[in-house]
């Protein structure tokens, strides 16, 4: 049969059996797959987008509209990747799904909601459509200089750069991080956007070029170590630039202040509440980091860090990943994965869901109004806590 | 917009109907390896009352419907051979009851067997169900319309036989509850002490009616499970050595597989006996009287006991992940396996017919068997890896299992969720009388033939 397209693990994608493990956690408590969560048909599964590429690739489905939702309903979660039993293929199904997206932007057949975000990344720098000169405007009042040889860069990414309730976090990060004495500056007003989502979405040549000069003006500033506010940029960080030439010591900002804690080098007071605390994909499951958070919470005296079922290896994304933060392809119905998520929370009998990435802080705060939750739960960045402790 | 299409999403919504390309060539085929039939919409119920207008529906524009779980009974009991509705049950996945003390859970018919195993495990582990080695999606009302067996079917039968009541929605479209639940608030019976009008809905895969809900049988969870691997190289001497363990009545779970790789396996039957027990000393007495009574044989050197530290966790695994990894040894994504139920002493004569098809068809095998009511019966399954991009290789699968499939027919055992190319050749061997009343049933029930046409056809 002729190939119409292609994508570089194409020799593989006809060995899913679509048994389904894919859609569960490890204990099967529920679906963990957001988009399968979200639709509920099969074929926006892990298995089923799995036979879909294949039946598109052998061209026995067209590209479509609704195909391409299917593809991008996918948060990049990496749940599927672990709970796969095919141990001789289970690690190449992110990749595989990021490819089918890539050779979609080369077909110019994408949802407007992606292309509007590869548009305004493109044009405006960001996927706000705001002013480069203002991507630094959240830093003001915090005491945070521009990088200039400090000891860490502190990189923000767009969600911290311009969302207000990123903004509030990447506030707190960086007040903490000063308080305790660190050697940091920011980027401001010249920082590029990471380029994980775009990555993710499969734009490689925009990737390519904001990757690129990330790369570039880290080297001539002569940064050795950053620090990031946002698990997707550490991921694009640690994971891909490396092979694009950008070899940096790459941290997560709850790393940092985890071993600022055991130092001493941040004093505690006592915070009495019920926490729980929401692990994001890129820094859980895409990085393995799940203690640093987790320690911190567990070192505030008063503060009781309950878990909910679906944690760690098994949490429930937020639903933001896989660019779902911008382009809102899985939607807010009953079954979205940050309404599912809070309501999670709420069965710990936590007050507080604390949290570690902006994306994340942003889609929970707004399925807690949803779920007309206000009164019962308060999302909150991890270092917004340790002031509050720190108040104390 | 088609008129039918407006009515089904009056019935279910927007997001619950789909004749988008996507969605009908995924549910037109399952993992194994019949052809493909396009079914022309497909739907996904919340509620019973959905299912019952949709099935009114159908009833009224005699269009085909085609009830479906997680579609992986592999023998193409959800390809919608005549076209129509797929009626993907899986958004029916609530359950409504867990009775602690009588030991039985009431569910949706679209409740997978994973959710139900985490949800006892959280909320009452001292319970379980019966569960089954498929994947954790595959839905307990499919599971029991075929007359599926899991855990526990060596200690009490086929987990169709742990069904304690049941909803239907009727092929007419009217609802109707079986058993105790039709007399009252209790799931606690399928049929005694009335007549057991169950018999009309499992087994007959879905072309009787829908299960909206199910009852089903729970059973103590003892705190600790164990297992022994009894491995010998002489076949014949297997039902032997399962009439022995059968005779304890004390076993969780019994299987023999044989397979051929790793190259380790090849030639030797291994039985894998699982025990449970609430303390050390009730796990060291069973083991005991485990060891004791394969002693003869090991004795005789036919045989001995197999160190399984390196493999305990995925024997005790519940369900075995291991077992789906079997579809992606020749690295092409499937395997199917014809699984007759059968008498246990004829388990040397199958074992030999498993080696010679996969000579004969060059396709590669593995075998096991399950005891069924402590030695009553047993399932056998005839399974073949195949590479789905091999199309030469599902081909010979396909030959390999219609013939182990005539083999088994020919040997008085009865194939297990067969396809609709083994329904015909079982009813063409049925004794008249009860293909007759099969004929019969079939017709009252469902009078325009519109559930899951081409299965169960004993009315052409």
């Amino acid at each position: 049969m002729t190939q119409l397209r292609n994508i570089e693990h194409a020799e593989i994608v006809h060995r899913c059996f679509r048994c389904g493990y894919c859609k569960f956690p490890e204990d099967y408590i529920d679906f963990n797959c957001p988009s399968y969560k979200a639709f509920g048909w099969d074929t926006y599964s892990p298995g089923g987008r799995m036979w879909l590429i294949r039946a598109w690739l052998n061209d026995e489905i067209k590209t479509s509209e609704r195909f391409a939702e299917i593809l991008y309903s996918c948060v990049a979660c990496d749940n599927c990747k672990n709970q796969c039993v095919f141990p001789k293929f289970k690690d190449f199904l992110p990749e595989i799904f990021q490819e089918a997206k890539a050779e979609l932007v080369g077909e110019g057949k994408i949802p407007p909601g992606v292309r509007d975000y590869f548009k305004a990344i493109a044009t405006n720098g960001n996927p706000y459509k705001l002013p480069q000169s203002e991507r630094g405007k959240w830093a003001e009042g915090t005491g945070l200089q521009k990088y200039a040889g400090q000891d860490y860069l502190f990189y923000v990414g767009c969600v911290g750069s311009y969302d207000e309730v990123g903004q509030k976090m990447a506030r707190s990060v960086g007040r903490v991080l000063l308080g305790a004495g660190l050697s940091l500056g920011i980027s401001g007003s010249e920082e590029i956007c990471d380029g994980n989502e775009v990555r993710i979405l499969g734009e490689m040549g925009l990737f390519a070029k904001l990757a690129g000069d990330n790369i570039e003006k880290f080297k001539a500033q002569g940064v050795k170590k950053i620090v990031t506010l946002d698990p997707h940029a550490l991921n694009v960080f640690k994971k891909d630039y490396p092979g694009l030439g950008g070899n940096f010591q790459v941290f997560h900002f709850t790393e940092i202040l985890a071993r600022l804690i055991k130092e001493k080098k941040i004093s505690l007071g006592p915070y009495a509440a019920k926490i729980t605390y929401h692990d994001p994909c890129y820094l859980g499951r895409h990085n393995q980091i799940y203690g640093p958070p987790r320690d911190i919470l567990k070192a505030i005296d008063g503060v009781e860090l309950v878990e909910m079922h679906r944690n760690a290896l098994n949490a429930f994304c937020c639903g933001g990943g896989g660019g779902n933060f911008f382009t809102d392809i899985l939607g807010t119905g009953e079954d979205s994965a940050g309404r599912v998520r809070v309501l999670e929370a709420l069965e710990t009998g936590a007050r507080i869901i604390a949290v570690a990435c902006p994306s994340c802080a942003k889609m929970l705060s707004d399925a807690v109004k949803m779920e007309n939750l206000e009164d019962k739960l308060e999302v909150l960045g991890i270092a917004e806590i340790i002031e509050r402790a720190a108040k104390k | 917009m088609s008129d039918i299409l407006k009515s089904l999403i009056e019935i279910v919504g927007e997001r619950g109907v789909s004749n988008a390309p996507e969605e009908i060539w995924y549910y037109s085929r399952d993992p194994g390896v019949l052809t493909p039939r396009k079914p022309d919409y497909v739907v996904a119920p919340k509620t019973t009352e959905q299912v019952q207008k949709i099935v009114q529906l159908a009833c009224r524009e005699k269009i085909p419907v085609v009830p479906m779980g997680n579609g992986m009974s592999l023998t193409g009991l959800v390809i919608p051979l005549k076209g129509g509705i797929v009626l993907d049950m899986k958004r029916m996945n609530q359950i409504l009851e867990v009775n602690s003390k009588a030991r039985y859970a009431v569910l949706e018919g679209g409740t997978s067997q994973g959710v139900l195993k985490a949800h006892l495990q959280e909320h009452y582990p001292h319970l379980r169900h019966s569960l089954p080695d498929a994947p954790p999606a595959t839905t307990i009302a499919a599971n029991v319309a075929l007359h599926g067996q899991g855990r526990l079917t060596n200690q009490y039968g086929f987990n169709s036989d742990m069904v304690t009541g049941m909803e239907i929605v009727l092929p007419t479209g009217e609802v109707c509850k079986i058993g105790s639940p039709s007399l009252g608030p209790y799931w606690f019976s399928k049929g005694p002490t009335l007549p057991d009008l169950s018999g009309l809905f499992l087994g007959w895969l879905g072309t009787t009616g829908i299960i909206t809900k199910v009852g089903l049988k729970l059973f103590p969870n003892k705190k600790i499970r164990d297992v022994e691997l009894f491995v010998t190289d002489r076949v014949e001497l297997i039902p032997d050595i399962l009439y022995k363990l059968t005779h304890l009545e004390m076993l969780e779970d019994i299987n023999v597989w044989f397979q051929p790789k790793p190259l380790m396996f090849l030639g030797n039957f291994h039985v894998t006996i699982y025990f449970t027990g609430d303390t050390d000393e009730e796990i060291a007495f069973k083991r005991k009287m485990v060891w004791d009574t394969l002693q003869e044989f090991i004795d005789a050197k036919d045989g001995g006991f197999m160190a399984v530290q390196y493999m305990k966790g995925m024997l005790l695994e519940m369900p075995q992940r291991a077992i789906a990894d079997f579809a992606d040894v020749p690295k092409g994504g499937g395997f199917e396996y014809s699984g007759p139920i059968t008498i246990v002493e004829h388990f040397p004569q199958y074992a030999a017919k498993v080696v010679e098809l996969a000579k004969k068809y060059d396709v590669l095998y593995a075998s096991s068997a399950r005891m069924i009511s402590g030695g009553l019966c047993m399932m056998f399954s005839i399974s073949f890896a195949f590479n789905r991009n091999d199309p030469a290789m599902m081909t010979r699968v396909k030959h390999a299992l219609d013939e182990a499939t005539a083999f088994a027919l020919d040997m008085g055992g009865i194939p297990w969720k067969p396809n609709f190319m083994e329904q015909k050749m079982t009813m063409q061997k049925m004794e008249p009388g009860a293909l007759k009343l099969m004929q019969m049933i079939k017709k009252n029930l469902d009078p325009q033939g519109i559930m899951n046409p081409g299965n169960w056809e004993v009315n052409s």
